[in-house]
């Protein structure tokens, strides 16, 4: 994988987004979550890029940020050229079209009232990408790519199972034809038979239609399938970035090693060794001071407490915060 | 991976019914919702007392057998008799007469302070919801500000401040009416704006004006349309009340509300004066609720059957 050759489609720079929980009478923040710190990445075009964590890590909220459902408290997104983060709301709406979002619960994503045929329609409709005689043609041929019949665009969406509204919901990102797709955990609300069907049609699409996936997972052997690269986050912060191959043969971050572990194993012969964290996630109210991840590691060294540690490449693209790293 | 890599995923994802392989053709929504009302009985109850009110709106004064507004102290308190089949009041006018001639005031003016508290509530509501922060803070402030002066007496002061007619009277019953819209649209749209089609309806590029009236809007309008029914009747009877206190309709012009105030003090010597404009009121309060209720369930797609 050489990662010179490859264009970036998008890059995102110290990002952050801070929630106020709280503030005093004068408006001013009192208690703020820091949801994410300070992350730095890049997706370049083609790839699936899988973002990982456990649950309130701010991977999602990294993935709503880059479609413009939160705005980041600092940071840059750059776009083709140009940094979303800073446009006015009027220009910011143009690029809706080339970054889309899959959501993680079909169930809410979809509007009650709308026939999937108009949902899909929609944003043909509102970005003025087709004439009207058109669009019917099109959503028929987008129903067909997701794998739905065209004779069932008059239904209503709770006409449909889960997998199915995902794949409607598949298609509605489409329509835009957009250049990256953000999946915000697209298939972590199907059941399992179903999942496999639905990341084996993702990543046919890809294929197909030459998209970049910014792809949201809460456990590493979903991302496994479909990744390229894969980002661990812990806490906010971006723990470690590596191709697909390094995350798996050789995790660098010891919680990388740990969410690693926990993947569960049908092979009982090479029996791995599971790697159990002590203590729950702090609050990202009020995260530990030097690494974010010191008071749960197991291999833990005098400077993590104090010190936070910079991602750092290690060489070949793979990046990784740790003060085991500090030196190389 | 590769287990899963089949070229039959498409026709495995569709169960393939083989009754229904014709394309499904495009039902107008109307139809659709027309065809759900229909099953409703009582909507359907409700709908043709609706149309026959209408129906007395516009043609009531020619149907009725005497001049409404024609007095004779020598009739005064007949009670129903052929002639007069509803009786005559006080000053001697035929009460059927006035009871269809009234038809057309209390309905356009039940209608019209709705719509109009309807609008303006919504829009409020509307903006105060879904963009929250200080702009709700300060709109549904000032809401409570209204709601905190009891309602008539602050029509009465609108009343006082516009002057007299059946207009102005509309204008003072709407607005006394409009946070209570503006409030029970405010909450809808809080719990609805936080779906994920919300956001997705965001992400694909809609406008904030476009996601409020496409996307919120039409998911709240059960509980709007069933308030605006129960508001028709209010209305009303709001509509009485300035009558009776004399800012209303002016006399000698028909009023149900207007009619029944006016014959307040005969309740126990002559019932009839106040009986059939109660019954009036009661029938279309009735009818508006069950088409309200009815277009309620229709309006919603996962009532269907």
């Amino acid at each position: 994988m050489s990662e010179e050759k490859k264009e970036v489609l998008l890059e995102v720079k110290n990002l952050k987004k801070y929630f106020t929980l709280e503030s005093d009478i004068f408006g001013r923040p009192k208690t703020v979550l820091k949801a994410v710190d300070d992350v730095s990445f890049k997706i370049y075009k083609g790839e699936a890029f899988g973002l990982v964590g456990e649950s309130g890590c701010g991977k999602s909220t990294i993935g709503k940020m880059l479609v413009d459902l939160y705005k980041p408290t600092s940071g840059e997104i750059i776009y083709d050229g140009v940094n979303l983060a800073a446009l006015p709301e009027r220009q910011r709406r143009k690029y809706c079209k080339d970054i889309q979002l899959i959501f993680q619960d079909p169930y809410a994503s979809l509007n009650p009232r709308k026939t999937i045929g108009d949902i899909i329609a929609e944003p043909i409709r509102i970005n003025k990408l087709l004439p009207e005689d058109k669009i019917e043609d099109r959503v028929n041929y987008l129903l067909d790519c997701v794998g739905l019949a065209n004779h069932q665009r008059n239904r209503y969406p709770h006409e449909f199972s889960g997998g199915q509204r995902q794949r409607v919901g598949i298609a509605r990102a489409l329509a835009v034809e957009p250049k990256l797709i953000v999946c915000d955990e697209p298939v972590s609300a199907l059941d399992v038979s179903i999942q496999a069907q639905v990341l084996n049609l993702l990543d046919e699409l890809k294929d197909e239609f030459g998209l970049t996936y910014l792809f949201i997972a809460h456990g590493l052997n979903v991302v496994k399938h479909i990744s390229d690269r894969v980002g661990v986050m812990y806490l906010g912060k971006l723990m470690e970035i590596a191709g697909k191959s390094e995350i798996y043969d050789d995790p660098l971050n010891p919680y990388t090693q740990a969410l690693l572990s926990a993947i569960p194993s049908v092979d009982i012969k090479h029996k791995k060794k599971r790697i159990i964290l002590s203590g729950d996630v702090p609050t990202p109210i009020n995260p530990p001071k030097g690494c974010r991840f010191c008071s749960r590691c197991f291999d833990k060294c005098e400077n993590c407490d104090t010190v936070e540690p910079e991602l750092k490449d290690v060489g070949g693209g793979h990046f990784v915060a740790c003060h085991h790293f500090d030196d190389k | 991976m590769a287990l899963f890599k089949n070229k039959n995923k498409i026709n495995e994802a569709v169960p393939s019914d083989n009754t229904s392989v014709v394309v499904e053709k495009p039902e107008s929504r109307l139809k659709v919702m027309w065809d759900t009302l229909k099953l409703n009985k009582a909507a359907v109850a409700g709908m043709v007392v609706i149309i026959i009110f209408l129906f007395l709106a516009v043609f009531g004064d020619l149907l009725a057998p005497w001049d409404p507004e024609y007095s004779n102290m020598s009739l005064a308190f007949i009670p129903p008799c052929a002639d007069h089949w509803f009786g005559t009041d006080q000053l001697g006018r035929d009460i059927f007469s006035r009871v269809l001639s009234g038809t057309k005031v209390s309905l356009f003016v039940g209608l019209a302070a709705v719509a109009y508290s309807l609008i303006i509530g919504t829009i409020l509501g509307s903006i105060a919801g879904y963009f929250g922060g200080k702009t709700d803070l300060i709109i549904m402030r000032c809401m409570d500000i209204m709601l905190s002066i009891p309602s008539i007496l602050l029509a009465i002061t609108l009343m006082a401040a516009l002057g007299k007619g059946l207009d102005k009277a509309i204008i003072a019953i709407g607005t006394v009416s409009i946070p209570e819209y503006a409030r029970i649209v405010r909450s809808s749209i809080l719990s609805v704006k936080e779906n994920d089609y919300v956001a997705a309806a965001k992400v694909i590029g809609n406008s904030d004006s476009r996601i409020i009236f496409v996307h919120i809007l039409p998911n709240v309008i059960s509980s709007i349309v069933v308030r605006a029914t129960l508001g028709i009747s209010t209305a009303i009877l709001d509509t009485a009340a300035l009558g009776f206190l004399g800012m209303g309709v002016q006399p000698p012009m028909a009023e149900w509300g207007d009619m029944l105030g006016r014959a307040r003090s005969y309740i126990f010597s002559a019932p009839y004066t106040l009986i059939f404009p109660g019954i009036m009121i009661t029938i279309a309060v009735l009818a508006f609720n069950l088409f309200g209720d009815g277009l309620r369930d229709a309006l919603d797609p996962k009532e269907r059957v």
